[in-house]
């Protein structure tokens, strides 16, 4: 039986490779944009999925919160369209966080692992689980799910590595009314 | 004489280097509390290795390089870790970052030093000694030095050219202690199996030249068994082999790019390096602190600090790494219209926010400013494309179509436009007659840019996570049917002899009809009624089979996810692992 | 917080103006000297106008209207503006050409730093194409009546009439240009020169001294790195090989080098009006193209045109060519091997 399950994960594997969909460009390219949080905040499993509906006309590019005003700006130069607002029913801006498990009050239930979707998450069962910050989107689907709430979304803060020199001040002092 | 070339560009403005000048080197008193950083540069970081409260000898390590660009911090003095706490830093920021709080016991006790001779020493053991000793460039960018060190070149050059104004530490070393200076230059030019040294001294400093003259005259006669590498001729250090070389006055004539292109002709461009091209560059500075490590065992735990601008008393001292600034700035009694602090110099310096910040081993310079010495900028005006800027650019930049292209965040452009060229000399804002802030704009395309390469980065590592976890579910989809199938498979099979024993036994009289409904269905994962059909007996092992395997399972339970993880992200999970266990053992005790 | 560099040289958009009105002024005395004191009624005339205009609209803009009034850059233009137009050109000429200038081709395009043509050149087209024949009455040279010039400039405004047979003469360029065009009169080059009053030694007469106070003030703004050498040489250059290949091909009809050079605006073009950084090329290879093209440009129009000089409309037809000619013309960056081509390495 493990076997047949190596023989066929290694036929699925090959086959991902041979029988790779030429992926849509346009889906690529509009996939690049999003900011890949992998929320579904825009109502899709995912970014892919949120790229193909652009795409195909289906949705509105001003669905994705996390990819924020700039993201918009970037789908609508990429599209040729109008820049819209983001529209308030998908969410709003957030500064960029990761989830933090309380690991005092974690109870091993593998909920948040399942619900993960770019399996930033360690743990199993009745193990206390542990969330690897580097790889969490801040997607907050791992919320929901937790029995116990012990997850919290924890702003990351600005460290050296993160500074960022910002914009020079507008250097003519009435210039904004222009 | 050496031909000398001319890189592009440059200017010059007033070197005011008089004051600071004409004091020798004086050591500044100890204070009593010292901060320490453990991450003394943009890249060297370093591992903490004391905990508060632990007592430290002066020179001994506190934290080990870490990573390959770290480098190793030790404590400035004897005395005693306070805490290990986060505190400001001196860097434009002035964000926060975890030092060593030391306070001083007033003894000095050293730890126990190990010098080498550096003539009878494996290159590895003495750059592995460089390492240890912390040493980083002392010109500015505290790259560590044994990791430029690491390759073989044909030219070394020591930078001594010192070319922002009011800075001082670099002459009055090369006056003070030349000697060293020279022994550091051979000793990284034997650890480089270097043909030639030059060291580069701006013309107006014509004292520090004649010291280093003098060094390179006395220095003993080239040893027995020089060191040599990859066949490479023997380093011989007399006057044909080390030259001091003036160099034209021109600001940013100590740019390392920039003096090796005066000295060699040759041109570097952004992404390459010396050794690419058969040189390498150091400060002065870092060749005294080479000297001080290989031949003293003294790890790098003080420097020269110049004091320059609005002081009563400008100087050179030397100082503690640690010390804060506060404490140094008193000994040159700044005068009361001191606004500001700048740590380094007035072209390339930025403004402290807090003068209770440390000296750490960038800190070359602290000017004092006054609105009376550095009257603020008039307001900007908008560019007229003059040119200035472009004529003054050592790169030869456009900056000012940089400065559109930043200015309206279009950050591809300043890419095409060579932005990360910019060495961030501000020869082009200080020549700009409209005033304009011109390297803050490349300062904030430039972070803006980084900042877009690691979302980038880690939206790909996300993407990338996200289609393996679907590819995943997938498979285990996919498993889970194999397995099922094969489950039933195997009951049927199991059916099937059963049925042929049956018939062995001499029960003919059924046997002649096997396709029977039951055993039709038991195509169907699941599917009880084929268990029913089979003895009881049977079915009982099967639970029993099942519960062994549930119970190897759970007692083989591991983490999922964990394959294919960084050393990084292993740390992580080993450290929630440890944190797992704290919980856990109070749990079983209980 | 202030932020590196701590230091900045003494300089100002101010100073460069200001330098560049000084450079103006030994061409301006020569001026005087030959054709009378009109021009520095034009000249004052012409600076009130675009200072008034630059405040108004700087007003209407909502900037700091004293930073840019003072900046130089709108008496600039109003200096070129003035010395570009006939001196005994009527009063509300100038001041149309002024806030033709000011106003359209500045302000209308962003203001300081931003406007793609040169100001002044904008202006000369303009009139010259609304106004050809006030734009083509040149005063008699060594006519220094201030009160006829006066009557000239300001007539119209105290209902008078403009009496200006006595000092109106044709220039040089227009002379030659009438001259060698009449199907009726086989005339010659060598011809022309000899008869006619309007031409000096090299050049114009009179105007060949107006363009050695250009050419002076010129040298000096190179001098005083202002500008670089790349433009006026180029243009200079250009003009002189250009108009020896027409004159060896056929001396009769295509003037010498020199007298194109001592003539008309080449010499204020060459150091005055080519060399604007805002609307000229900034590169130093594209500078050599841009000046090497307007140079060009003009001679042809000289030659073969229908105005009798084609400064203006070469400075203009370039000034369209700048972002093409910058983009294709970057220079090598330190260390690399080929230069940014329209911005990328190939």
């Amino acid at each position: 039986m493990a076997l047949g399950a190596v023989v066929l994960g290694a036929a699925l594997g090959f086959a991902a490779v041979k029988f790779k969909v030429e992926g849509d460009p346009l889906v690529e390219k509009i996939d690049a944009i999003l900011p890949q949080t992998q929320c579904g905040q825009c109502g899709y499993p995912g970014c892919k999925p949120y790229a193909q509906a652009i795409a195909s006309g289906e949705a509105d590019i001003n669905c994705c919160p996390p990819g924020g005003e700039e993201g918009i700006r970037k789908l609508a130069d990429l599209l040729g369209r109008e820049f819209k607002e983001l529209s308030g029913e998908h969410g709003i801006e957030k500064p960029k966080s990761v989830a933090v498990i309380d690991e005092q009050i974690c109870i091993g239930c593998t909920l948040c692992i399942q619900a993960c979707p770019v399996d930033a998450i360690v743990g199993a069962a009745k193990q206390m689980h542990t969330i690897i910050a580097d790889q969490c989107t801040g997607c907050e689907l791992c919320l929901p799910p937790c029995p116990v709430d012990c997850i919290l979304m924890v702003p990351l803060p600005e460290t050296l590595d993160t500074w960022k020199w910002k914009y020079p001040v507008i250097e003519i002092k009435s210039a904004h009314h222009a | 004489m050496l031909e000398l070339f001319r890189f592009p560009g440059g200017v010059k403005p007033v070197s005011h280097k008089e004051a600071s000048a004409a004091a020798p080197i004086t050591r500044a008193p100890l204070p009593k509390l010292l901060v320490v950083p453990f991450r003394q540069s943009a890249t060297g970081a370093a591992t903490i290795q004391v905990v508060a409260g632990e007592k430290v000898l002066k020179g001994q390590i506190i934290g080990v390089a870490e990573g390959a660009f770290g480098s190793a911090v030790h404590a400035p003095t004897s005395g005693l870790v306070r805490a290990i706490e986060s505190r400001m830093l001196p860097h434009p920021s002035g964000l926060a970052a975890p030092c060593a709080v030391i306070e001083a016991d007033g003894e000095e006790r050293w730890v126990e030093l190990s010098p080498l001779d550096p003539f009878d020493s494996d290159p590895e053991i003495v750059r592995a000694k460089i390492k240890d000793a912390g040493i980083v460039g002392l010109g500015g960018a505290a790259f560590p030095s044994h990791v430029k060190a690491k390759t073989v070149i044909d030219t070394l050059i020591i930078n001594g050219a010192e070319c922002e104004p009011w800075i001082t530490c670099d002459d009055r070393l090369m006056r003070e202690r030349a000697d060293e200076i020279v022994s550091g230059a051979i000793i990284l030019g034997r650890l480089m199996a270097a043909k030639r040294i030059f060291f580069g001294v701006e013309d107006n400093k014509p004292a520090a030249a004649a010291a280093l003259h003098a060094a390179v005259g006395g220095m003993p006669p080239p040893s027995p068994q020089p060191l040599s590498r990859e066949g490479r001729g023997a380093f011989h250090a007399d006057a044909q082999t080390i030259q001091v070389i003036s160099v034209p006055t021109l600001y940013p004539a100590g740019g390392e790019k920039q003096l090796i292109r005066v000295l060699t002709g040759i041109e570097i461009p952004y992404g390459k390096l010396g050794p690419d091209f058969g040189v390498q560059c150091f400060n002065v500075g870092t060749a005294h602190a080479v000297a001080r490590a290989v031949q003293h065992g003294e790890p790098l735990i003080s420097r020269i600090v110049t004091l320059a601008g609005n002081f009563a008393r400008a100087g050179n001292f030397d100082v503690l790494i640690g010390t804060p600034i506060d404490a140094l700035l008193a000994l040159g009694a700044p005068l009361p219209d001191t606004d500001r602090v700048v740590m380094g110099g007035p072209m390339m310096g930025f403004t402290l926010h807090d003068t209770a910040v440390p000296v750490v081993k960038a800190s070359n310079c602290l000017l004092a400013m006054s609105p009376a010495l550095f009257p603020p900028p008039k307001p900007a005006m908008p560019c007229i494309r003059c040119g200035a800027c472009t004529r003054a650019c050592p790169v030869v930049l456009q900056p000012h179509e940089l400065y559109w292209y930043a200015r309206a965040k279009n950050f591809g452009k300043t890419q095409e436009y060579h932005l990360f060229d910019c060495i961030e000399c501000g020869c082009c804002a200080y020549v700009c007659p409209s005033r304009i802030p011109l390297v803050d704009y490349y300062r904030f395309a430039k972070s803006e840019i980084r900042a877009r390469e690691r979302e980038k980065l880690a939206a790909d590592l996300a993407r990338e996570r996200y289609e393996f976890r679907q590819f995943r579910e997938e498979r285990e989809k996919a498993e889970k049917a194999v397995r099922l199938a094969a489950k039933a498979a195997e009951t049927k099979a199991k059916l099937a002899r059963e049925e042929a024993a049956k018939v062995g036994a001499g029960e003919t009289a059924i046997a002649g009809e096997p396709g029977n409904t039951e055993t039709a269905l038991a195509g169907e994962p699941g599917n009880t009624e084929t268990a029913s059909v089979a003895p009881v007996n049977d079915k009982l092992a099967l639970i029993a089979a099942a519960q062994a395997r549930a119970a190897a399972k759970k007692a083989a339970v591991a983490p999922q996810n964990t394959a294919e993880l960084t050393p990084d992200q292993q740390a992580q999970v080993a450290e929630a692992e440890a944190r797992r266990a704290l919980i856990d053992a109070p749990k079983d005790s209980a | 917080m202030t932020s590196s560099p701590h230091i900045l040289q003494p300089a100002s958009v101010q100073r460069v103006m200001l330098k560049v009105l000084v450079a103006l002024t030994p061409g301006i005395a020569a001026y005087v000297w030959f054709f009378g004191a009109a021009i520095l009624v034009q000249l004052a005339l012409a600076s009130v106008t675009a200072l008034a205009a630059e405040a108004l609209i700087l007003r209407l803009r909502h900037k700091p209207v004293l930073l840019f009034v003072t900046d130089g850059s709108a008496l600039v233009t109003a200096w070129l503006v003035a010395l570009t137009f006939p001196p005994i050109a009527p009063w509300w000429l100038t001041v149309c050409g002024v806030l033709t200038a000011i106003v359209v081709a500045k302000h209308l395009y962003g203001g300081l730093g931003q406007n793609p043509f040169n100001p002044a050149m904008v202006a000369f087209c303009t009139m010259i194409v609304a106004f050809p024949q006030l734009m083509s009455q040149w005063p008699h040279v060594e006519f220094h009546s201030f009160s006829v010039q006066f009557n000239a400039i300001f007539g119209g405004l105290f209902g008078l009439q403009r009496q200006l047979d006595a000092i109106v003469m044709a220039t040089p360029l227009d002379a030659l240009r009438t001259v060698l065009r009449d199907p009726e009169q086989v005339a010659t080059i060598a011809g022309i020169l000899g008869e006619h009053a309007t031409f000096g030694n090299i050049g114009g007469r009179g105007w060949e001294w107006v363009a050695a106070g250009y050419l002076v003030g010129g040298l000096w703004l190179i001098q005083q790195r202002i500008i670089t050498w790349h433009i006026p040489v180029a243009f200079i250059a250009t003009l002189a090989i250009v108009a020896t290949a027409f004159n060896m091909i056929n001396p009769q009809h295509f003037a010498s080098a020199h007298f194109h050079l001592f003539t008309g605006g080449a010499m204020l073009g060459a150091f005055f009006i080519a060399t604007d950084p805002v609307s000229g090329a900034t590169t130093p290879l594209g500078k050599l193209i841009f000046a090497a093209g307007a140079a060009l440009i003009m001679l042809i129009i000289r030659n073969f045109g229908a105005y009798p000089d084609g400064m203006a409309f070469a400075i203009l037809l370039m000034n369209l060519l700048v972002p093409l000619i910058d983009m294709h013309t970057q220079p090598r960056v330190f260390g690399h091997k080929s230069p940014p081509r329209g911005g990328k390495e190939p």
